[in-house]
């Protein structure tokens, strides 16, 4: 199979963190269509793009944009580039290596909902990514792109990069506002939502940073055309990364829907050493783990969910046979216990829990019953927390355990012989 | 100066004046100062090695906040250091997608090579080793961060080279700056 590439273009080989080569491959030409089409113009074209959010919760971008109250409080548009669900790796490459791409997505998107001030909100480790974006904000600064009266429209867009400092929650978009504000990254009760109620108490937007990205294309290409890349409710092209066993990891584009069994295979190599696969994680740790023969599965929204997983951020985590899953699970229940903000008692208390037991189990100490007992702490936490992270911790566990039983019982059984 | 302040804990450390106008600028950002907390604890970081407490009662001063709740944000966050850190901070990613392409060897050989656990820091300040979770580069797995750069692809042999470099580089350099003098107080966070 081939990629659709839209977005990605590392192929070309061209340096677009400089604004010359940006433009020079027609950045920015959309600006222009932009004023034409007007705020109202856009977001229909948004709307009609079925696009949905890259940040992995997939809400309607367009519908996102219409939350907006009108009642004439400054309005804040707020990039979640807090990159950091483990097992994926796009939006690094909007913000090292094609950084205008978004942020032509800002200025239109900022022009559509009539924000003046956005903050991209960059993780905290992402040291090359903050370096190359705010030299990006400089150059369309010095280019008369940011700032006040944009390319003679009248239109005011003041950028800032806002860096995390180490706090996975602040992925989760009260959070991430939270952060802005300079509080601790602790998610909030919702409603109200932060497009009536968001940064500093005003109305406030917070896409992802692929999700902007596709915006300048879909003004492009029109609308109705993004929507018939891809499948029903799911437009358009999608990053996907491939990682772990596989012989070609890297990051791919490709139509929604795309058969996941491609990606891995097609684009991805297929399995290291040729290997089976033992489980795939579809977008990110936070999604529950697919078996080898759910790989036909179609990577959109929609397909993922009627598997009982999710399209999370896309970026596949290929696991081969012979791999020690019960040691995989270890890694997933310390991340979500260290990243649990701790407000809620369900996730603070049975993220350690989770954690506690997957530990006696990797040193030996458990038997098969704790399969069981961690099902039962898993369901406690699920559905029990002001914020996803409970979901995020509890379903892969929960789905490890329920679908992979086997295969922990028979690293139960080879840690007792070895003991 | 800074460098005289951190040397002698009794004297209260203050900010530069060209870190003032960084603040400043920082300050305008935001429609509340506290907008400019994170932004100005990370310049404190710079400007100081660590968040010791008397850094964070100056950033309280400087914008005006009460000193609990620039503490509540500085503990929050675990890339804000709470205590001193070594010039060297070698953060190996260990986390799903790195585990199955060999980051616990590259935790052993950092462990050998710089003979601490992951968590501890050297007592003469140059190495603070630490396993992370997910640096989100998977693609290029296994992956390490020393300070602001990404290492990716590592092997076992690169990482030994790497950090055999860096011990050399150490004695050059010495420790981090504000490397704390024996009577200075660290909040463990």
């Amino acid at each position: 199979m081939a990629e659709h590439r839209l977005l990605l273009r590392r192929h070309l080989g061209v340096d677009f963190t400089r604004l010359d080569n940006y433009i020079k491959h027609g950045g920015f030409a959309m600006w222009k269509r932009a004023v034409e089409l007007g705020p109202a113009g856009i977001t229909a074209e948004v709307k009609a793009s079925a696009l949905r959010g890259r940040g992995g919760a997939g809400f309607p971008t367009g519908t996102k944009w219409g939350f907006l109250p009108k009642d004439g409080r400054p309005r804040y548009l707020v990039v979640n580039a807090d990159e950091g669900e483990p097992g994926t790796f796009k939006d690094r490459y909007f913000l090292e290596e094609d950084p205008f791409r978004q942020l032509e997505g800002i200025l239109i998107s900022a022009y559509a909902i009539d924000a003046h001030v956005c903050y991209i909100y960059i993780r905290g480790e992402y040291w090359n990514s903050k370096k190359v974006t705010n030299d990006a904000i400089d150059q369309l600064y010095a280019a008369g792109w940011l700032g006040k009266d944009i390319q003679g429209s009248g239109f005011d867009l003041d950028v800032y990069v806002h860096s995390g400092a180490g706090a996975y929650i602040c992925g989760e978009e009260t959070a991430l506002i939270e952060s802005i504000e300079g509080k601790p990254g602790m998610p909030r009760l919702k409603p109200p939502f932060p497009a009536n109620w968001g940064a500093f108490g005003m109305p406030t937007i917070v896409n992802n940073t692929e999700t902007l990205a596709a915006v300048p294309v879909i003004l492009e290409m029109g609308g109705a055309q993004w929507a018939a890349l891809g499948t029903p409710g799911n437009g358009g092209t999608k990053l996907v990364g491939v990682a772990g066993h596989v012989k070609n990891p890297g990051l791919f584009e490709v139509p929604m829907g795309t058969p996941m069994r491609e990606i891995i295979y097609d684009l991805g190599g297929g399995v290291l050493g040729d290997r089976d696969i033992l489980a795939i994680i579809p977008g990110g740790s936070s999604c529950p783990f697919l078996t080898k023969d759910e790989i036909d599965v179609p990577m959109d929204f929609d397909g993922l969910k009627k598997v009982g997983s999710m399209l999370g951020t896309a970026c596949i985590t290929v696991i081969a046979e012979g791999t020690d899953l019960i040691a995989v699970m270890g890694r997933v229940a310390q991340f979500y216990q260290h990243e649990s903000c701790g407000q809620c008692t369900p996730c603070r208390q049975g993220t350690g829990w989770l954690h506690a037991i997957v530990g006696q189990l990797d040193r030996g100490a458990a038997g098969e019953e704790a399969i069981d007992l961690l099902i039962d702490a898993c369901n406690h936490i699920d559905g029990n927390t002001i914020c996803a992270h409970g979901e995020a911790a509890a379903w892969p566990i929960r789905s490890i355990a329920k679908k992979f039983r086997p295969q922990l019982e028979a690293e139960i059984r080879r840690r007792a012989a070895a003991q | 100066m800074a460098d005289s302040a951190l040397s002698d804990p009794a004297v209260e450390p203050q900010f530069r004046p060209a870190a003032l106008e960084r603040i400043d600028a920082l300050i305008r950002r935001y429609p509340r100062k506290q907008g400019a907390l994170i932004p100005v604890l990370w310049l404190a970081q710079e400007e100081f090695g660590w968040l010791k407490p008397a850094v964070m009662d100056l950033v309280a001063r400087t914008l005006g906040l009460s000193k609990s709740s620039v503490l509540a944000t500085a503990m929050f966050y675990t890339m804000l250091y709470k205590r001193p850190h070594g010039r060297f901070h070698v953060q190996i990613c260990t986390n799903v997608a790195c585990y199955l392409r060999g980051a616990d060897d590259l935790v052993a050989v950092a462990s050998d090579v710089l003979g601490l656990r992951p968590g501890e820091t050297s007592e003469d300040g140059l190495f603070t080793l630490e396993a992370v979770q997910c640096l989100c580069a998977c693609e290029r797995a296994p992956t390490l961060q020393v300070n602001r750069d990404d290492h990716f692809n590592v092997t076992p042999d690169e990482l030994r080279t790497l950090l055999t470099q860096l011990q050399t580089d150490g004695l050059r350099l010495g420790p981090s700056v504000g490397w704390p003098g024996a009577d200075d107080e660290v909040v463990h966070g």
